[in-house]
Formats: structure tokens, C-alpha cells, sequence
């Protein structure tokens, strides 16, 4: 075992080292092609193709038997080629809609290549060692000469990626501005499909009909999570993909009885997860995270708010508001409230006294900052959008948490210019909760 | 026992397949009318290390578990696959093939890593072996029938008792899940019911006849019913028919050619399906096809009566028209055919110099025609900005289409005369 990783690691095996270079370089071109088919959603066309091909296999070892490996590739290509084409067709010329039509080319087609895979295995000749390969891949039987064309296959697609990349990305985004830009749009498109269809092919003898899907959809969905730019993607899409091919055929080398393409997907997965989780924007984490920090925010100004409104409403009362003249103010629970109290207290805004509380000097600001927001909302509502000034708070509620500083001085600016913003701080357009009696 | 030359063993495997596309049938006309084929087919492979798990815990093949185990990973593909397109903003196809490649990756890794305990290859997951089926009896009331068979039965059993009892609102929610949610019903719970039903078939379908068959059974009969039919009602027994003649019809095949059979019952309802698309009488091509060219006759038929029309109305030679319109943008062979149709018709004849000119008949026609096409023109000017030169085309498009009551109703307003000064002739 141990001596099975130094040699798998220090490469000195050929057959290894052939293995680990095909395997790498069909998971950078399939991450590459996967993000331009993912962000088109065409994801699961990879899925039909990969099943279409099937007969193409069986035709191809009719017509030519089991020694020519590049007649399967090209039997394949042909056939997976032809069910792209039948999907397209009942898109556009049958009330099929596109899942359907694409389910019905993945099963049929299938279905016919069992049919002839069977009825090659009962010939006398027959046997099946070539075709039953593509059905769970088999990534450990590479050969140089299926490295080789892996490899121009990769960097053919490379290269066309890279050459019609500005085209490519508008297709991908807006296909219909496209076309009224000019482009080709229909020829691009079939361009893109016929990289797709190459890419399959070429990996289906190592992954497998199944999991060459996954190797097409999921380092494009997994790259997705770390960048909005389409150039990032494609380089992340490209490595996950190799790295994923580079690690899962190592592991299936090493451990008995785990087959590569499985273990390939399985490591794909693995990257999904991981940036499903932990991608610094769209990741679930770092989603949370900001939704946590926007009701901490929201929770700490609501009290504020409500302290600040109290006091300003009943000067005479004193700065001091006992709590459950505090809970009137707004429909919040009395733990709620507590919670929310006892965080302001830990920020050191707000003063406890026993059962009164008051805020403190940062607090005051604060809240002042967060009242005149409230009201300048208000005054804009009112004069601007028709409402009544006793249904403007609640809107003016969920908006002031998040009003720019810039568009603050703006309202404030225009309602100066018109005459109604008398002071510093504007009077509340309708009477606060909690103080009428 | 014998029908058609079987043996019972081949009725035996016939009823099962018909038992097991019914149900698969019946579900994917939801499947196929809420645009989630696909998720018939993430369902059926993902299945698999929900299988192999209830394998590996009980050791057994026994069916409860694996009904069980499957039916869980079903739903839970179903709802990870929305979960992430909604919480991780991954788009909906994208998603689904990410859950459903991975849980199939999972499973075949656990059932390679488990085949020495238990008996089950990824191979007979994949085909099926629907010509074992009945190998494996049990008895039952005392008679002894497959236990694929019985599976099978309860499972179409309840596929069935679940559409008729939640039809209203499995229904309601496959056209509109908007308005089921507005209207008070629970559209997530029908969704995951559905989705349950799909996995349980599924399970239950895969033993015999193998994940391939399944897919196909899932979509393709709901998609040829949906060409043939305008009702839900319709297409589910249109979709259940579909599915039982494949059963019959691939059977033959493959005993005929020796063969999978499930692999030929996937081809036999892919042929079904590409006859529905050529021959459907609404929605097939060649219906299609037909309808155009019979419109297209019609149209120019009537442009052609129409235009001997206005040459007798300017006074000028009436051969000269079908010059003209030999100019035209029809086809020479389309132009003589169709005078001559009219010919034989009695809608036109040939005068004294062997010209052609207007019947009577040809006349009262030639009027509704000409009538209809001024009647537009004045509705045109009347009604909307288009300057005088722009009216002649539209016009020449709705003259085909006017309906005697429209007729009726644009006379209402006065156009008399049209736009461009010409007389727009009585309804005769």
C-alpha cells in the first residue's frame, strides 16, 4: 500500500503516469466546456448525450468489431450528435417541452444500445469487453494512444473556448441580445453543443455514461459559488475538474474495489460541498452570516429607535423607560425585547437602571441617526408616493436599516429645497406606538 | 396455456412489464405536464444508494426495506435538488444533475464495495432482468404467481388509488401551482406525495426491469399521450395504453430478435412516440403539414378569384389577371393547379378567345372575397394610424379569415366606400 502511493506519487509508473495525465486533462476540458453548458442550462443535454452515444457503440462494432477503438469514438459522436438533434427538433416543432424531449432521447437511444449490446454478446464471435467499459468507465485501462487524443481533443476545446471567448459569454448570458447584435447566434450555438458532444465522447470509455454528466455539471456548479466573472469561472471550473479526475482515479488505484469514475464524481462532489459552504459570497456560510449580521443590526436599532422615540415624545418623563412601556412600542416579545436590551448593553448603548433603561451618549447618536433616516423615508413616502401618513411607518420601518448614507443627504436635499424639513431632526408625521394613551 | 404461441413464463413476464409501465405511465403524465421529466429519470438513479444501504442494513433482498430505503432518497432528491436552487442560487437543471450524478456515484461505489455480501450488480440495476421474473415465485391465496408480479400489482394498485382519490388536486397543482397554493391546497405536500409515488414505483420497477425501462416508462408514454390528447382524463388512459402496448409490443420484439427486453421496450415506446409525432391527428407533423397546405391552397384560391374580380371591376382583359398572377410569388405548377381546381369546380370558365373569366358562382364567391378584404381596409383606416398605402397587406392577410358575423358588424359602420375610392361589393 504504502509502496503503491510512493510510486503513484514519484510517477515512475508509465502506466500510471498515462492514467493521471488522461484522466487530468478530460477533467480540465469538461470543466471548461461544463461552465459554458451549466450557465446556458444545457447541463443535463451532457447527461442525454452520454446515454444517445450508446448505440453509436454497437453500431460501430457491428459494422467494424471490437480492435478500432477510434470507429467507437466516432460511431458515438455520430449517434450523440443525432440525439441533440432530435431534441432540438421536438423543441421547436412538437408541443414536447425540452425536459421531456431530452428524457426521451436519454431513454430510448439507451434502450436501443442494450438492445444491440445484447444482441452482440449472443453472437458466437461476440463479446462485450469493449462496450461494457463505457457503461461504468474504465479509466485504469488508458492507454498512450487514448492520452494522445484526449489531449488534442482538450486542447482543441481550449483553444476554441479561447479564441471565441467574447462570443461564447454573450451567448451564454443573453442569447438574445446576441442575436440582435448580429452574432451568429444559431452557429455558436451549435458550436458550443458539437465542444460538448467531442467532450462526452472522448470521456466516456474513462468515467462512464452516468458520471460523465456529473463530470460535465458539477466543477461548472461548484466553480460558480467562488466568482461573477466568466474567465475566473472557467480557470476554477477547469482545475476542480482536473483535480477532481487527478485525485479520484489516484484513489481508485490505491484502494481495492473502488471503481474511478464513481470515485472521480465523488471527489467533484466534494468540491461542491465544500464551496457550496464556504464560498466568501454566494456560499451558505458566508449567506448566513450576513443575514445574521443584518437582524443583529436591525434588532439593536429597532430598541434604540424605540428608547430614542419614548423619551422624545415625553420630555417630561425623563430619559429613563421602564420596560414594559418599552414593549408597547412595537408587536416584539418580552424576551425579545430582553435579548435584544441586553445586546444593546453589551455594545454599551443603552443604560440599565433596575427596570428602566436609557441610552447612552454612542447610543443617542445612534439612534438619532436611525430616527432621522425612519422620518426622512416617511416625508419622502408621504410627499412622493401618495401613501397616508399613518401607513408610512411600517415601510419606513424595514427600510431605514439599509438606507445609504448618500441617499440620506440626498432626501434630505430635496425635502429642504421644498420647504419641509424645518430642523435637524424632522417630527414624526403621525403619533408613535406605545405613547398615546 | 398458450396464446399467441407463449408460453406461460412469457405471459407471466408480459403481465408484469404491463403492470409495471402502467404505473410508471400513469405518474409521468404529471411528470411530463409540470416539466419535471428529469426528475422521473434523477429519481430512478438516485435511488441506488438507497437500495444498496436497505441491502447492506438488513442483508436481504427483502422488499419492504427497499421500498423504504428508495423512497427516502427519492424525496430527499427531490427536495435537495430545490433546496439548492433556491438557498445556493444553482440553477434548477444544474442542481438536479449535481444530486442526482453524485447519489448515483455514491451508489455504485457502496454496491462494488458490498458485492461480496450481497447479490447485486450495478449491471442488473441498469438493464433489469424482467426475463427472470418468473424464476421467483411465491403463493398467494393458493395460487403461485411471481413475486415481481405481485410487487408490481400492489404498486399499480395504489399509483392508481392515489390518482383517483387526490385527482382534483394532483390535477390542480400539475397546470397551475400557483392557484392550488391560493386556493388553500398544500402544493409542496401534492408535490412530495407525487415525488414519493415516483420513487416507490421506481424501486419497485427497478428489480424487474431495470432503470433504462423506467426512464423511458416515466416520460414516454405521458409525452406521446400528451400529443394525442386535450385532456388530463384522456391522457391518462391514453398514456396507460401507450405504455401496456410497448410492454406487449417490445416482448415480441425481443423474443422475436433475442434480446433485452427491457432495452426493446424502450425502443418500442420511443416508436410509438416518433409515430404520435408523425401521425397524431392534432398535433403531428404530417396533420400539421397538411393543415398548412390546405390553407395555403385555400388562401391562394381565393387570391386568385379575387384578383379576376378586381381586373373585371378596372375593365381590363380578364386573361390578364392570370398573367399577373403567374408573376406572382406562387410556384407555376401551384397557380395552374389550383385554376384548374376552379375550373372543374365551376368557378371559373373560359369565354369566347378561351379566356378565363368569373362563373356566377365564381362571382358570389369572388364578392365575399373582395368584400372582406375593403371591409378591413376601411376598419383599418378608421381605427388605427396606418397611412393609406399601408393598408393593402393586412388586409390581404384577414381577408381569408373574416367571418360572415364580422362581416356583418364592420358593414354596421358605414365604410362605404373604401379608403382608396373603390366600391365595396354587397354580400350575395
Amino acid at each position: 500500500m504504502n509502496d503503491d502511493l510512493i510510486r503513484l506519487l514519484t510517477l515512475r509508473d508509465e502506466n500510471s503516469r498515462v492514467v493521471l495525465m488522461g484522466a487530468g486533462l478530460l477533467g480540465l476540458a469538461s470543466g471548461v466546456v461544463g461552465s459554458m453548458a451549466v450557465l446556458r442550462r444545457r447541463a443535463l443535454l451532457g447527461d442525454a448525450l452520454a446515454h444517445a452515444a450508446l448505440p453509436g457503440l454497437c453500431v460501430a462494432y457491428l459494422l467494424l468489431g471490437d480492435k478500432n477503438a477510434s470507429a467507437f469514438l466516432l460511431g458515438a459522436l455520430v449517434f450523440g450528435t443525432l440525439g441533440v438533434l432530435v431534441i432540438s427538433f421536438l423543441r421547436h416543432h412538437t408541443r414536447i417541452k425540452e425536459d421531456a424531449a431530452i428524457g426521451l432521447v436519454l431513454s430510448t437511444f439507451f434502450g436501443l444500445g442494450i438492445v444491440l449490446s445484447r444482441i452482440i454478446q449472443n453472437q458466437p464471435s461476440g463479446n462485450r469487453a469493449g462496450l461494457d467499459g463505457f457503461l461504468y468507465g474504465k479509466a485504469a485501462a488508458m492507454v498512450r494512444q487514448d492520452v494522445l487524443l484526449i489531449a488534442a481533443v482538450a486542447g482543441t476545446i481550449l483553444l476554441v473556448v479561447t479564441a471565441l471567448y467574447k462570443e461564447f459569454r454573450l451567448l451564454c448570458f443573453d442569447r438574445d441580445f446576441a442575436g440582435t447584435q448580429g452574432w451568429p447566434v444559431k452557429r455558436l450555438d451549435i458550436g458550443l453543443m458539437g465542444l460538448l458532444c467531442v467532450c462526452t465522447v472522448i470521456g466516456l470509455p474513462a468515467v462512464g455514461v452516468v458520471l460523465m454528466a456529473a463530470l460535465l455539471i458539477i466543477p461548472a456548479a461548484a466553480a460558480r459559488f467562488w466568482t461573477d466573472r466568466l474567465s475566473i469561472m472557467l480557470v476554477i471550473a477547469g482545475l476542480f475538474g482536473m483535480l477532481s479526475a487527478l485525485f479520484g482515479t489516484a484513489a481508485s488505484a490505491l484502494v481495492a474495489k473502488l471503481p474511478a469514475g464513481p470515485a472521480v464524481v465523488l471527489i467533484a462532489t466534494g468540491c461542491f460541498v465544500v464551496s457550496l459552504l464556504l464560498a466568501p459570497r454566494r456560499g451558505l456560510i458566508a449567506d448566513a452570516l450576513r443575514r445574521l449580521r443584518l437582524s443583529r443590526c436591525v434588532g439593536r436599532q429597532n430598541v434604540l429607535r424605540a428608547i430614542f422615540e419614548l423619551t422624545e415624545s415625553d420630555a417630561s418623563a425623563g430619559a429613563w423607560q421602564p420596560f414594559d412601556r418599552l414593549l408597547r412600542v412595537r408587536t416584539w416579545s418580552s424576551s425579545a425585547l430582553d435579548r435584544e436590551l441586553k445586546r444593546a448593553m453589551g455594545a454599551g448603548l443603552v443604560r440599565e437602571d433596575g427596570d428602566r433603561y436609557s441610552l447612552t451618549e454612542r447610543g443617542a447618536a445612534e439612534a438619532a441617526r436611525v430616527v432621522r433616516a425612519h422620518r426622512l423615508w416617511e416625508m419622502y413616502l408621504i410627499a412622493h408616493a401618495d401613501i397616508a401618513p399613518d401607513h408610512v411607518d411600517r415601510d419606513a420601518d424595514q427600510i431605514e436599516h439599509v438606507l445609504p448614507a448618500d441617499l440620506i443627504s440626498r432626501l434630505e436635499e430635496r425635502l429642504r429645497a421644498q420647504g419641509r424639513l424645518p430642523g435637524d431632526l424632522p417630527s414624526s408625521p403621525h403619533a408613535i406606538e406605545g405613547t398615546s394613551p | 396455456m398458450s396464446l399467441l404461441g407463449l408460453r406461460t413464463d412469457d405471459v407471466w413476464t408480459i403481465v408484469t412489464a404491463i403492470f409495471c409501465n402502467v404505473a410508471c405511465g400513469l405518474l409521468g403524465c404529471y411528470l411530463v405536464l409540470r416539466r419535471m421529466s428529469l426528475l422521473g429519470d434523477a429519481i430512478s438513479h438516485a435511488v441506488l444508494p438507497g437500495l444498496a444501504a436497505a441491502f447492506l442494513i438488513t442483508g436481504s433482498r427483502a422488499a419492504l426495506p427497499m421500498l423504504a430505503g428508495a423512497m427516502v432518497v427519492g424525496v430527499l432528491t427531490a427536495a435537495c435538488s430545490a433546496g439548492l436552487s433556491r438557498w445556493g442560487r444553482v440553477s434548477e437543471d444544474a442542481a438536479m444533475g449535481v444530486v442526482f450524478t453524485s447519489l448515483f456515484a455514491l451508489g455504485v461505489v457502496m454496491i462494488t464495495r458490498a458485492a461480496s455480501q450481497v447479490d447485486l450488480d450495478a449491471g442488473c440495476v441498469l438493464y433489469g432482468l424482467i426475463e427472470f421474473v418468473p424464476l421467483d415465485r411465491v403463493t398467494v391465496a393458493g395460487a403461485e404467481i411471481p413475486r415481481a408480479t405481485l410487487v408490481l400489482a400492489v404498486v399499480l394498485l395504489l399509483d392508481v388509488a392515489l390518482i383517483l382519490v387526490f385527482y382534483k388536486e394532483l390535477k390542480i397543482v400539475a397546470f397551475d401551482p400557483y392557484l392550488a397554493s391560493a386556493m388553500g391546497f398544500n402544493a409542496s405536500l401534492v408535490h412530495y406525495g407525487l415525488m414519493a409515488a415516483v420513487a416507490m414505483t421506481t424501486v419497485a420497477s427497478f428489480e424487474s426491469v431495470g432503470s433504462i425501462l423506467v426512464v423511458a416508462m416515466l416520460i414516454a408514454p405521458g409525452a406521446t399521450a400528451q400529443l394525442l390528447t386535450e385532456r388530463l382524463d384522456h391522457m391518462l388512459v391514453a398514456a396507460a395504453g401507450v405504455a401496456a402496448l410497448a410492454a406487449v409490443g417490445g416482448y415480441l420484439l425481443a423474443l422475436e430478435l433475442n434480446t433485452s427486453v427491457a432495452g426493446m421496450m424502450s425502443v418500442a415506446v420511443g416508436i410509438e412516440f416518433a409515430l404520435a409525432v408523425m401521425f397524431a391527428p392534432r398535433h403531428g407533423l404530417l396533420s400539421k403539414l397538411f393543415h398548412n397546405l390546405s390553407l395555403s391552397l385555400r388562401v391562394e384560391r381565393e387570391d386568385l378569384l379575387g384578383l379576376f374580380y378586381r381586373r373585371a371591376e378596372a375593365g381590363a382583359a380578364a386573361g390578364a389577371a392570370a398573367r399577373e398572377l403567374q408573376r406572382g410569388h406562387a410556384p407555376r405548377w401551384r397557380t395552374r393547379w389550383v385554376t384548374s381546381r376552379l375550373l372543374r369546380d365551376g368557378l371559373l370558365d373560359r369565354g369566347a378567345g378561351g379566356q378565363l373569366r368569373l362563373t356566377p358562382t365564381g362571382q358570389r364567391e369572388a364578392r365575399r372575397i373582395v368584400r372582406s378584404h375593403r371591409l378591413w381596409e376601411s376598419f383599418l383606416a378608421d381605427h388605427t394610424d396606418l397611412p393609406l398605402d399601408h393598408l393593402h397587406a393586412p388586409a390581404e392577410r384577414m381577408e381569408h379569415f373574416l367571418t360572415p358575423e364580422i362581416r356583418a358588424e364592420l358593414a354596421e359602420r358605414d365604410a362605404q366606400p373604401d379608403p382608396h375610392g373603390r366600391e365595396i361589393p354587397d354580400d350575395a
